[in-house]
């Protein structure tokens, strides 16, 4: 990756979102050949078969959950809840960076955001993927559990109990979910058809021709189409800060020291799109240059997107702070007790090492050279993810494990079914990312054309 | 198909081609200015203009997301009021059975869902897709409309359609098609 490591500070303040020597045939050119072509790449087969492994490793581990039941797992009183949960926060606040992009970056009107866009949704819908699967299954037999999750007239007369923040979670989440397939596919129905025009087989053509809806790119198609764009836009940017507000709720609307607090609903909803932002970067990184995309997703892109991760990455560390300020300025001993154990207990190892990540490590993003530095952002981005895991597992664990009564006190130990399970959504995340850079356009077609000189028109005479 | 008559099939209306949107959409222009009135214009991506340009009106889309989030709001509401008020009241911690206030979150979210499907459902509907098949397919050219050329149709059914072709060619085309129905 030496021809990356750019040592021009300010030559970067001229680069552009699209290098030049782009007109709208060789950007779609550039864009539609990867789905289009016959070959699958020797190195997506390579990361593809390794994904699948990952993938079926979940499906055994979630197999024999539902054979034996959640005794596989590592959760035993008073640690109640753990990987489940934690993998479950992980997931969501990963999303939360392609609804960010999409649809908040749209409102301000940040060009930028249209090269990265597609595949930060798609990355939202796999993650979200990847957080369902948790909460589903720790219900151990989830055909069972579907009764007092949703509400629905069921044979025991029985409705689900909609005070308790659990239920708004699932309320959030499947809203989430939702919300984000159609906004994805909304923006794909153009670029579907531009597959479809360039399509080589028959096979290609029709298969193309209906996911586009027969889209013909009429004035009034786009009119309302535009529309449309910008009220999802409008609508999403509510919902993404409502989402990981929720699940903080989880948490803050109990009573265990360390999650009893205000400031949950900001902290979570900053650390998610931080979060976000490393894993786009941990997959934009590579992509980019897998796939020779390097005039499209610039520099300029990789340098705001560290900057989005140095602004969170402070909003969070500014959360750990005020957590330990709340814990002393309470005077409440559980809480106090709560903060010092956290630092200097059994799970001190994990506090410091989340500290010396998202605290210590993530200042060196205020350096220009870092920031353009890809392969330092790309190992700097894993460690974020790493940070931010760790942090749910100190808010998770450490608050249940030394709660109110000594005598409750234990400990927490994952068992390997835990970690299958986790490093089984992983696999399973790659998976669907992989089959996604493969089978649909990863770059916007249609809006980075609207970036060209081409698309202008003058205003009326 | 071979027994059948040869007939010259029916036209759904000529077709111009352009090389930039600057000149399809000043195309569009002397062509409103002429009187047609059946006219489309395709482009690969959104040009605004156009829409104002060619049909003057804008979508009546914004008012329908608006009634969609309202009876997403008050499904949200009525649901979780009827559920813990009246079909299954259960006292939480002394909570009132009508506290609102927690009612709020499913309220909310079902608001943005309703919303958000009512923008985007109403948009293909509005737009009358899915349309596997429309005439204007039949074009072998126009396959450049998703890439990198913009066109202009003037449909069959516009009472000047008589001059549409002869006009068309006027107006710094790069090339005049017709389009079979």
């Amino acid at each position: 990756m030496a021809d990356l490591n750019i040592h021009r500070p300010m030559a970067l303040q001229e680069t552009p979102v699209i290098l030049p020597g782009h007109d709208f045939e060789t950007v779609t050119e550039t864009i539609a050949e990867i789905p289009l072509s016959k070959r699958f790449p020797l190195g997506w087969i390579g990361i593809f078969t390794i994904a699948l492994l990952g993938a079926g490793m979940l499906q055994m581990a979630l197999g024999y959950l539902v054979l034996k039941g959640i005794g596989i797992w590592g959760n035993q009183i008073p640690v109640g809840w753990a990987f489940d949960i934690i993998n479950f926060v992980w997931w969501i606040g990963i999303g939360h960076a392609g609804t960010l992009i999409s649809a908040i970056l749209l409102l301000f009107k940040q060009q930028w955001r249209m090269s990265i866009s597609r595949f930060a949704e798609a990355m939202t819908i796999f993650a979200v993927i990847c957080a369902a699967i948790f909460p589903v299954f720790h219900t151990g037999r989830p055909w069972l559990a579907a009764y007092w999750l949703f509400p629905y007239p069921n044979a025991m007369g029985l409705w689900p109990q909609f005070k308790s923040p659990l239920i708004w979670d699932v309320f959030a989440v499947s809203t989430y979910a939702t919300v984000s397939v159609v906004f994805w596919y909304v923006g794909l129905i153009p670029d579907l058809a531009s597959l479809r025009d360039r399509a080589s087989s028959k096979l290609k053509a029709v298969l193309y021709g209906m996911a586009s809806l027969g889209w013909r790119g009429s004035a009034r198609h786009w009119h309302r189409y535009e529309v449309a764009s910008l009220i999802l836009a409008g609508l999403s940017t509510p919902l993404v800060l409502s989402v990981h507000t929720v699940v903080s709720f989880d948490f803050a609307v109990s009573l265990i020291p360390g999650w009893h607090a205000t400031i949950f609903p900001p902290y979570f909803v900053a650390g998610a799109i931080y979060s976000g932002f490393a894993m786009v970067l941990t997959l934009a990184i590579p992509v980019r240059r897998f796939y020779g995309m390097e005039s499209l997703i610039t520099m300029r892109h990789i340098d705001n997107m560290a900057k989005v991760m140095l602004a969170t990455g402070l909003i969070v560390g500014y959360g750990y702070s005020m957590e330990a300020f709340f814990a002393w300025y309470s005077a409440n001993p559980h809480e106090q007790f709560m903060m010092y154990n956290r630092m200097f207990g059994p799970y001190g190892w994990s506090y410091w090492t989340l500290i010396s990540i998202n605290v210590v490590m993530i200042q060196l993003l205020w350096f220009k050279s870092i920031r353009t530095n890809t392969l330092g952002l790309f190992i700097m981005s894993i460690f974020v993810n790493i940070g931010m895991w760790l942090e749910r597992f100190v808010i998770i664990v450490t608050s249940l494990a030394n709660d109110f009564v000594p005598s409750s006190w234990g400990m927490y130990y994952p068992t390997r079914w835990d970690f299958m399970t986790f490093f089984g959504t992983i696999g399973l995340f790659l998976t669907l990312f992989l089959l996604f850079l493969r089978f649909v356009p990863m770059i916007s077609i249609f809006e980075v054309k609207t970036l060209l000189p081409q698309a202008k028109v003058k205003a009326e005479p | 198909m071979a027994d059948l008559p040869e007939t010259t099939p029916a036209l759904h209306g000529v077709m111009a081609e352009y090389d930039s949107g600057q000149a399809l959409v000043d195309a569009a222009r002397k062509t409103m200015a002429q009187g047609f009135t059946q006219v489309e214009a395709y482009s690969p991506v959104p040009i605004e203009d156009l829409n104002t340009i060619i049909h003057k009106s804008r979508t009546v889309l914004p008012g329908l997301v608006l009634a969609g989030g309202l009876a997403g709001m008050a499904t949200g509401f009525a649901l979780q009021y009827w559920a813990s008020v009246i079909e299954y009241p259960m006292n939480i911690g002394g909570r009132p059975m009508a506290s609102w206030t927690t009612f709020i979150v499913p309220s909310y979210e079902l608001t943005i869902l309703f919303a958000a499907l009512t923008a985007a459902i109403g948009m293909i509907v509005l737009n009358g897709l899915p349309r596997p098949y429309h005439p204007v397919f039949n074009v072998e050219r126009f396959s450049m409309a998703s890439s990198d050329k913009f066109f202009l149709v003037i449909e069959s059914r516009d009472p000047k359609f008589g001059a549409a072709a002869a006009f068309l060619r006027e107006t710094g085309a790069k090339g005049v098609y017709d389009v079979a129905e």
